[in-house]
Order: C-alpha cells, then sequence, then structure tokens
C-alpha cells in the first residue's frame, strides 16, 4: 500500500478502532456464542463460519487500524458530534414506527412528513402542503394501490362499520 | 426461435408491461435525482415487489436499475453533479460542454450513447446465452463455491487503497448471516436474545445500509437546491453525432460488457478502463477532462452496458456481482427462483424475457428522454432535506411491511446509523451486503460438496474448478504485486 497516498477521515481512527473492539468482543465469546462438535466433519461444524468471520473482522480491523493509526488527522470531536445527530432522526423513525399501529398509516405519515418538514427548517406554507402530500401519495401508492403489508391502526375501532374497514384496507 | 416466442409470452401481460413503464420512467427520475440514486429506490420497493410475480418484480427493479444511469447523467452535465455515482465520470466531460453553451449537445451524445451502450450489451447477452447456458451446466458445488469466493476476493481487490477495511466488512457481512439458528438448531451469537434467534434479515440490513443512512445523510446536510437552466432545441441529433465515433462507443460498450460480468468490477472500472482506452486511442488526447465528446459517450456507453451483463454471474451461477444484483437476488429466493445453472439451462425462457425486458425498456426511457428533459430539470431542484424526509418515509414502508416487526426497524435504524457514519468517512459498504449474500451461498455450497471431497485436491480436481482456483490466485497475486510496486515507487521517490 502505498502510505504517500493514505488520506485518513476525522473520526475514521475511532470508528475503526470501535470495530476492531466489537469483532475482539466477538472473537473472545465464540467459544459460548456457536457450537462446536467434538466428532462432526470440520467443515460441517456450525462454528467454522462464525468463526472464519470474525476471526476475519478482527484480523483486517487490527490491519486497518494499524496502517491508518500513524495518518490520524484531528476533527474527531466535531465528526463524532455529527454522527450523534443522527440519533436524533432515529428517534423520529421510531416515534412513527410505534405510532403508526396505534394511530394509523395515514394520519401519522401526515403528520410524520409534515412536522419533519418544518423541523428542517421549512416554514413557508407551499413546502409544509408539499411535504403533506408527499405523504398521502405514499400512503395512496404503497397501502392503496399496491396493498403492502402495514396493519390499521387501532384508532380506526373507533369509526363507524362502513368507514372502519374502507380504512383499515386502504389507509 | 421457440425460446424467443416463449419468453414473449412471459412478457405480454399487463401487469409486466405496468411494471416496465414505472420501472424505466421512475429510474429515470430516481437517476436525475442527486443524493436518491437506484440501490435507495431498489432496497425501499424491494419489499412491495414480493407480492408480484417474479417477472413482475424484476422487471420493475431491472427498469430502475438499467435506466437510472440515464438519468444520472443529467444533472452530471449540467449541474457537475452526478445523479448516481456511477455517473460521476461524465462530468469530466458533460460539465465542461455545458460551460461552452453545449448542454443540449452533451445531453444529446450522452443519451444516445446510453442507449447504444445498453442496446449492445442485451445483444450481445442473448446471442451468447446458449453459450452460457451450456457452459453453466457444468457449474457443480465446488464450482459454484469457488466463484463465490473469487466474487468476495474481487469485491475486496477492487476497493483500491481500502482493501483491508473492505475485507473486514466482507467478513462482517458473513457474520451478519449466521447469527440465528444453525441448521443443527443450536444458536449461534444470539448471547440468550431470542429475537436474534430468527437472525438478521438481508433486506433490513440492505435498507438500513443504503436507504435510512442516506435519508440522515440528506436530512443532516446542508440543503441545497440545484440550479439549472432549461433546454431547448432537439437532441435528436446525439445518434448522428455517435456514428462519427462508432470505434469509441463499441470498444466502451465492450468493456461495460466484460466487466460487468466480472463479479465485483462493475461500472466504476468498466468506465475508468474504456475512458483511458478512449483517451489513447483519440486524435485528440488533450480535450479529454475538458469537455471531450469522446470522453462522455466512453464513460455513458460503458456504464449503461454494465446492467445487463451483472445479470449473467446472478442468473447462470447465483452469484451477485454487486449491491443492486444481490438485492434482486432476494426477490429469486422469496418466489422459490433459485437462479442457477438450472435457471439458465432449464428456464432459457425466463431468462431472454429478462433480457428483452431490459432491450424495450431501453428504447421507453430513450423515448421519455426525448420529451421530458426540461421536466426532470425541475425534479433535479427539490431541495435535499425534503428529499430526506421522502427518503426516510418510504424506508418505514419498506422496512415495517416485511413483517410488521418493531425489531426489524429498531435493527435498520441502528444499521442505518452505522451505513450513514460509513458514508460520512467514504467507507465501503457494498462488501457487507455482498459478504451477507455470496457468505451464505459459499456456507452452503461447502457444505455440499464436502460429501465428495476426500482431501483438500478434490476441490479443485475439476477443470472449472481449478480455472476458478488459478484465478482467485492471480487476482491474489496481481493485489500483493501492486501493492509492492506502489510501496517501491514511494521508496524512490
Amino acid at each position: 500500500m502505498n502510505t504517500q497516498t493514505i488520506k485518513t477521515k476525522p473520526g475514521e481512527i475511532l470508528f475503526i478502532a470501535a470495530f476492531f473492539l466489537f469483532s475482539a468482543f466477538l472473537l473472545s465469546q465464540l467459544g459460548e456464542q456457536a457450537t462446536f462438535k467434538p466428532k462432526g466433519k470440520f467443515f460441517a461444524q456450525p462454528a467454522v463460519w462464525p468463526g472464519i468471520s470474525v476471526f476475519g473482522m478482527t484480523l483486517f480491523g487490527g490491519l486497518h487500524l494499524l496502517t491508518r493509526y500513524k495518518h490520524r488527522v484531528g476533527g474527531t470531536g466535531a465528526e463524532f458530534t455529527t454522527w450523534l445527530r443522527a440519533l436524533e432522526f432515529v428517534a423520529w423513525f421510531m416515534v412513527y414506527v410505534y405510532a403508526v399501529p396505534k394511530f394509523g398509516y395515514l394520519p401519522c405519515t401526515l403528520l410524520f412528513t409534515t412536522a419533519l418538514g418544518f423541523r428542517m427548517g421549512y416554514r413557508k406554507t407551499s413546502t409544509l402542503l408539499w411535504a403533506t402530500f408527499a405523504g398521502l401519495m405514499i400512503v395512496f401508492i404503497f397501502k392503496t394501490l399496491l396493498g403492502v403489508k402495514i396493519p390499521g391502526g387501532a384508532i380506526y375501532e373507533y369509526l363507524p362499520d362502513a368507514l372502519r374497514n374502507f380504512m383499515i384496507v386502504n389507509f | 426461435m421457440e425460446v424467443l416466442l416463449s419468453s414473449f409470452g412471459i412478457l405480454a401481460r399487463w401487469d409486466v408491461v405496468a411494471a416496465l413503464i414505472i420501472g424505466s420512467v421512475g429510474g429515470v427520475i430516481i437517476g436525475a435525482i442527486p443524493g436518491v440514486g437506484a440501490a435507495v429506490a431498489i432496497a425501499i420497493l424491494l419489499p412491495a415487489t414480493f407480492i408480484f410475480d417474479p417477472i413482475v418484480g424484476l422487471t420493475a427493479l431491472l427498469g430502475i436499475y438499467g435506466s437510472s444511469m440515464y438519468g444520472g447523467a443529467i444533472p452530471a452535465i449540467l449541474i457537475n453533479t452526478p445523479g448516481t455515482a456511477v455517473n460521476a465520470l461524465t462530468t469530466y466531460d458533460g460539465y465542461p460542454m455545458t460551460q461552452r453553451g453545449e448542454g443540449r449537445r452533451a445531453l444529446a451524445l450522452a443519451y444516445s450513447a446510453s442507449f447504444f451502450g445498453g442496446v449492445f450489451a442485451i445483444l450481445c447477452l442473448i446471442l451468447l446465452s446458449p453459450l452460457l447456458a451450456s457452459f453453466a451446466k457444468n457449474f457443480g458445488s465446488r464450482e459454484i463455491f469457488l466463484a463465490a469466493l473469487l466474487g468476495i476476493v474481487l469485491v475486496i481487490v477492487a476497493h483500491r487503497g481500502q482493501t483491508l477495511i473492505a475485507a473486514a466488512f466482507a467478513c462482517f457481512g458473513i457474520w451478519l448471516q449466521t447469527i440465528g439458528l444453525a441448521l443443527d438448531y443450536s444458536k449461534t451469537y444470539t448471547f440468550g436474545q431470542s429475537w436474534l434467534s430468527s437472525g438478521v434479515n438481508l433486506i433490513v440490513v440492505v435498507l438500513g445500509l443504503f436507504a435510512i443512512s442516506q435519508a440522515f445523510v440528506l436530512l443532516i446536510d446542508k440543503d441545497n437546491s440545484p440550479k439549472a437552466e432549461p433546454m431547448s432545441g432537439s437532441i435528436f441529433q446525439g445518434f448522428k453525432e455517435l456514428m462519427q465515433h462508432k470505434r469509441v462507443v463499441t470498444i466502451s460498450s465492450s468493456f461495460g460488457v466484460v466487466m460487468g460480468m466480472i463479479p465485483g468490477v462493475g461500472e466504476f472500472t468498466a468506465q475508468f478502463m474504456s475512458y483511458t482506452t478512449a483517451r489513447r486511442l483519440s486524435k485528440t488526447p488533450e480535450q479529454f477532462g475538458n469537455g471531450s465528446p469522446e470522453g462522455l459517450i466512453a464513460s455513458e456507453a460503458a456504464n449503461n452496458a454494465v446492467p445487463p451483463a451483472a445479470m449473467i454471474p446472478l442468473l447462470a451461477l447465483g452469484i451477485p456481482g454487486e449491491a443492486l444484483t444481490a438485492m434482486m437476488l432476494s426477490v429469486f429466493y422469496v418466489h422459490n427462483v433459485v437462479p442457477g445453472p438450472q435457471l439458465f439451462s432449464g428456464q432459457l425462457d425466463f431468462v431472454v424475457a429478462l433480457y428483452i425486458a431490459l432491450l424495450i425498456l431501453n428504447v421507453l426511457v430513450l423515448v421519455f428522454l426525448l420529451f421530458s428533459t426540461n421536466l426532470l430539470l425541475k425534479i433535479i431542484q427539490i431541495p435535499t432535506r425534503f428529499l430526506g424526509v421522502v427518503v426516510l418515509t418510504l424506508s418505514f414502508v419498506g422496512v415495517y411491511s416485511l413483517r410488521n416487526s418493531v425489531t426489524d426497524c429498531i435493527m435498520a435504524a441502528c444499521i442505518g446509523v452505522l451505513g450513514f457514519i460509513m458514508k460520512r468517512l467514504n467507507l465501503p459498504i457494498v462488501p457487507i451486503i455482498l459478504g451477507m449474500v455470496l457468505g451464505e451461498i459459499m456456507q452452503n455450497k461447502l457444505r455440499t460438496s464436502m460429501l465428495r471431497v476426500k482431501n483438500p485436491f478434490d476441490m479443485i480436481d475439476r477443470p472449472i474448478a481449478f480455472i476458478l482456483f488459478c484465478l482467485i490466485l492471480i487476482v491474489l497475486f496481481g493485489h500483493f504485486r501492486r501493492i509492492w510496486m506502489e510501496q517501491k515507487a514511494a521508496k524512490s521517490q
């Protein structure tokens, strides 16, 4: 490997070190977490492929860490903060996931796209309406037209009989 | 002839035609939007296609795969931002042409070169199909194991400067697919958690790494709304001009076909090789990178010839060469259609039907592009954070509709964060997916082949197995030799 061409990005060493430690932990758990039968053929052993893979992760991850470590650059803290910002959107996503079975796919999606659009800094009514429309189209295409498996919301149970079935099937 | 008629019969259904139109038009639109790309779209749509017949689902996904690069050329040429990663080389010559006021000419050339590359590849493969069918019959468990191993090795060494971490991630992919219940019902790496017993689903990983991570990238990066001027005039003249560069377009398309057939190589290498060859053969090599029509033709013809060729290892051997074909493999599995030698020799009409579908979609895309470029320019201008909102909402459909599992969603979100970090650090994602897919193939085929293998040399005692083994050694030798040469050159400097 040409050492002169190695360019390390801020935070790369932290990520690779974490990956290496994770791999080493998995390797240390191999005996506990995978079975090795005393009488079986080697390649039919349940522990062979997990063993090969975690050994490879540790070896190659460790070697990559070694080659990059001397080229480390600053800015890890700022990069780590950016990674943490992704957690906010994980929270948005998980709230949406938990809300759909309770409040229904259509209402949750309309609220989700509009509220997230607002959170992303869009303040114009037209842009927020576009976000709502995007949500409506997603529900219409996937649930109404394609009939993907998304359960009807528990809240639909409170609707009148005819409307309830319609909403559960289509929205 | 009988095969051809039977293939047309498979395609002559309204749902297949609808899938073709939606896939091809949708692919162009998705390709034209910087920051989305075919991988994100296919990852999201994958679970939705499971409810259809394999031919319908595959046609729609193939449509997106085959047409996204057409769309990706538009922002690459007009605003210097490639719509898909593989259109990056198009910016070298396309954008300088736009700066010279030749944007319309550049688009016309890109469309016609893409069309030529796509059609050339499909015709080559239709003609090669009978030969491939007879060749595929010679692949047993040992050969498929070695071909999958070769695929993994090629994917790793293709990541120049990142081979060690690519190897680590390929192993990570192999490890992910070992989680859960083993064949003897023992638990592997479940840490006593019952929700891990059913293993890690490939689609969940694909959605996390490609779609959710991309949504995070779009939501966190600064908002951007690219501007592009409307185009005027006809773009039909591209074909006329293309005929003046017959040699470049034919050589570039051939590179696309050959590189596409080799697992792990794909569009980037095809483009790079065709571009450097075109520059070497050109009478005006100094124009390359400064708005050379030949350079533009070379990159666009090569990258559009790859998708049909990439279907060869998938259909003939069941071995995907890159992430998009790995996703398509799951469509086959869901419908109990097993790609491999049996499919190629026993259901040649199905294979040819897929190629005809690809041929039709190239025509559909060209017709669509000839009349809709200005409409696509408006779509390019959608703000990136708005796209992030849409991609995250769509990702929910992909993950949740799989089996209505909150655990899958949590897993996909965590993998999404992992993918987001990897994208920010420019670390390779594809080896994880291929590690998962090829790892499972290797595991199964090695177990099957071991029944007939008494000593290690029995693994390579058949001609194709021996050739594959030699290829693995040659690839590794070439890789280590290159590293040694680079180190020698660095020391001498």
